[in-house]
């Protein structure tokens, strides 16, 4: 059983300021239901830029639902500018501090808050910032980076608590590690120079490496992969079992099987599904 | 009510004359039964009893019953001796919803060079047996199904995969934790060459397991050391917990016909109350093949470890396969396997019964539940969508 504290489980019993804002000056959304968790926050904000008004829906696990009824408790009332400043940490503290498998639920809240003003002040749907690392959770390097920033993490496990990343398949603890060892500043090898290969060893590399690297990991998850052909770098393959009726298949395809290859084999290649 | 207590999957309360048979030796009868005198004669004696009893509720022969600590050090002794007695053999096959204590000794050896074969599930949980079969080959050290699944309690036939599996000449194991005493088992008449339980499963203490090993089968001993079990567990016997588990095993012979009708009727009454009064809730699971104690049921829309909690403070007990429950971040590898789709699999509950249930807390759960779930839902920001969805549907 997690170990709440009586701030967590009063507030997840008697969750705060719970609803919509028909009229809102400013939403934000995060999370999803795939993840488990997932935050909608409204704003109703007056012409001095303060919060009148702050009302929340949340799926989730108890923290997630204190988290977001902390949130609003501690923004109402106050400027754009003094709640911009509202960490994750804030948020624990508020709440008399979260087991820290469940940090990510005050991440969450901070997510969710720089959105709403993000949309109260018509800055453009940010697209995803950075490149994507943790596929299962959807959470990129820069977050990543900046989680580790922020509460000074060490180690993956770590990063994993606070933004989810690394807690699903597990393939990205080498990124997540690279990403930690880099605000550490800690210095890396650069990637090894691209090798000259002939057709046949490139056809060769390629089929070892989805034999090795891919296959036993979509096979997990009851899908596969069948080489079909290589075009120039064009690699041709089809998907099998959950994977061809997978809805994130191309996601798969691209940013894990794809990147598998040019990792290993060649930068240049491309995947296509035939 | 003082406890609603609806987890027996996850263990049982010791039942009073289970409790009362041991008792006295961690009192008076403290002997070590491998000693000379008649003080301990009294208590291996006692042993062999409970030895009888485990096996004669398994329908197997009383040498063939080797205590352990627990479920999980059973199947790690079946499966290591598999593997260490057929060295040339490299690959294992088992099944994508074990539990933890297959699945992960499997994934183990999978990063030690072994090939392990995860056969996969349907939608309702049911096992793809031809592709078990289809999997199998003379490398083969050992097939590892469970009976039934702690999760759904959905039963796989092992009666059939046994008989194809030694058919080829490959080792059986099951891991029977579940099943003993839900679930009549004749392994005079199965062809299993191992099977496992646990003690307080079925209403012993923690802390006592059985390894069942078929007479003739290959086997090299998991915790080496004295000459207790016949050289096949060393270490000095859990006395109190054995006499305990034997007496366990001879109430759960007693309470086979209970279990299978009363607690049967118990659980189907509160699966039929519960899904009739919450919109956007669905079992888990084929109730066609199911332990007669145990229901798994997805709520749409809401989380799981919210439902326990609010359970909890009506002092409900149930458990959940939601990820903030499983201590991971994502939902039970059981649902997962059987493709339940995000949107239960978050809000899955499994309630499992035991004959100490009552009607009255039936009807407890079946008027407490349905609150909880309107309450969770009115705050979630899917349910109104998904039940927009679930009208026009």
């Amino acid at each position: 059983m997690w170990e709440y504290t009586e701030k967590v489980k009063e507030h997840f019993l008697n969750p705060r300021n719970v609803g919509v804002i028909d009229d809102a000056d400013g939403v934000g959304e995060v999370g999803s239901l795939a993840c488990g968790d997932a935050l909608t926050l409204y704003l109703k904000i007056d012409e001095n830029e303060r919060i009148q008004d702050a009302k929340f829906q949340t799926f989730g696990c108890a923290s997630a639902i204190a988290s977001s009824s902390a949130l609003t408790e501690m923004i109402k009332g106050r400027t754009l500018e003094e709640a911009a400043k509202v960490t994750n940490d804030d948020i624990a503290q508020f709440l008399g501090g979260l087991p820290k498998e469940k940090m990510h639920c005050s991440v969450m809240g901070r997510e969710a808050l720089e959105k709403a003003i993000a949309d109260y002040r018509g800055e453009a749907e940010k697209k995803v910032e950075g490149n994507i690392v943790c596929e299962c959770f959807g959470v990129t390097d820069l977050q990543i980076e900046r989680a580790v920033k922020e509460n000074h993490l060490r180690t993956i496990e770590e990063v994993t608590d606070y933004t989810k990343a690394g807690g699903g398949c597990e393939s990205c603890h080498d990124r997540i590690q690279e990403i930690i060892d880099h605000v550490l500043g800690m210095v890396h090898e650069p990637p090894k120079k691209a090798r000259k290969l002939t057709n046949i060893q490139k056809i060769k590399l390629i089929e070892e490496t989805l034999d090795r690297e891919v296959k036993p990991s979509l096979k997990q998850d009851g899908g596969d992969i069948e080489l079909v052909d290589v075009d120039g770098n064009t690699v041709l393959v089809k998907l099998r079992g959950t994977c061809a009726t997978c809805s994130i298949s191309q996601v798969t395809l691209k940013d894990y099987v794809e990147k598998k290859l040019r990792e290993l084999v060649v930068p240049e290649l491309v995947v296509e599904e035939v | 009510m003082e406890r609603i207590y609806l987890d027996n999957n996850a263990t049982t309360q010791v039942a009073p004359e289970v409790l009362e048979e041991m008792l006295p030796y961690l009192q008076d009868l403290y002997a070590n039964p491998s000693s000379m005198y008649s003080f301990a004669g009294e208590v291996s004696q006692k042993l062999k009893e409970a030895r009888r009893r485990v096996a004669a509720l398994l329908g197997a022969q009383a040498e063939e019953i080797v205590f352990t600590s627990c479920g999980s050090e059973s199947d790690s002794t079946a499966i290591w001796a598999a593997v260490h007695s057929q060295p040339e053999k490299r690959h294992i096959v088992t099944t994508r919803v074990e539990h933890p204590a297959v699945k992960n000794l499997c994934e183990h050896l999978s990063h030690r060079g072994w090939r392990v074969t995860f056969v996969p599930v349907d939608a309702k949980g049911r096992l793809d047996t031809d592709l078990l079969y289809r999997s199998l080959t003379p490398d083969t050290a050992i097939v590892s199904v469970m009976w039934a699944n702690n999760e759904t309690g959905v039963v796989f036939p092992i009666a059939d995969i046994a008989r194809e599996v030694r058919a080829r000449g490959i080792v059986f194991h099951t891991d029977a934790v579940q099943a003993v005493g839900k679930v009549p088992i004749d392994l005079q008449s199965l062809e299993v060459d191992f099977l496992s339980l646990s003690g307080h499963k079925l209403h012993a203490p923690k802390g006592v397991g059985v390894l069942y090993i078929r007479k003739g089968t290959k086997f090299s001993p998991f915790l080496i050391g004295g000459h207790q079990e016949r050289g096949r567990r060393g270490g000095t016997e859990n006395v109190a917990s054995i006499i305990a588990l034997g007496k366990a095993c001879e109430l759960a012979g007693s309470h086979m016909h209970d279990e299978n009708s009363r607690v049967r009727k118990l659980r189907d009454r509160l699966e039929a109350g519960l899904l009739a009064s919450i919109p956007a809730s669905a079992v888990n699971g084929d109730p066609e093949h199911r332990l007669p104690n145990t229901t798994n049921i997805g709520f749409e829309s809401v989380e799981g470890e919210a439902i326990l909690l609010l359970m909890d403070r009506h002092r409900i007990c149930a458990s959940s396969g939601s990820a903030c429950t499983s201590g991971s971040l994502e939902p039970s590898h059981v649902l997962r396997a059987m493709g339940v789709p995000f949107t239960s699999a978050h809000g899955s509950v499994r309630f499992s019964l035991s004959i100490y249930n009552t009607d009255a807390e039936i009807d407890y759960v079946i008027e407490k539940l349905p609150p909880i779930i309107e309450r969770l839902r009115s705050l979630s920001p899917f349910w109104k969508k998904q039940a927009a969805a679930h009208a026009a549907g």
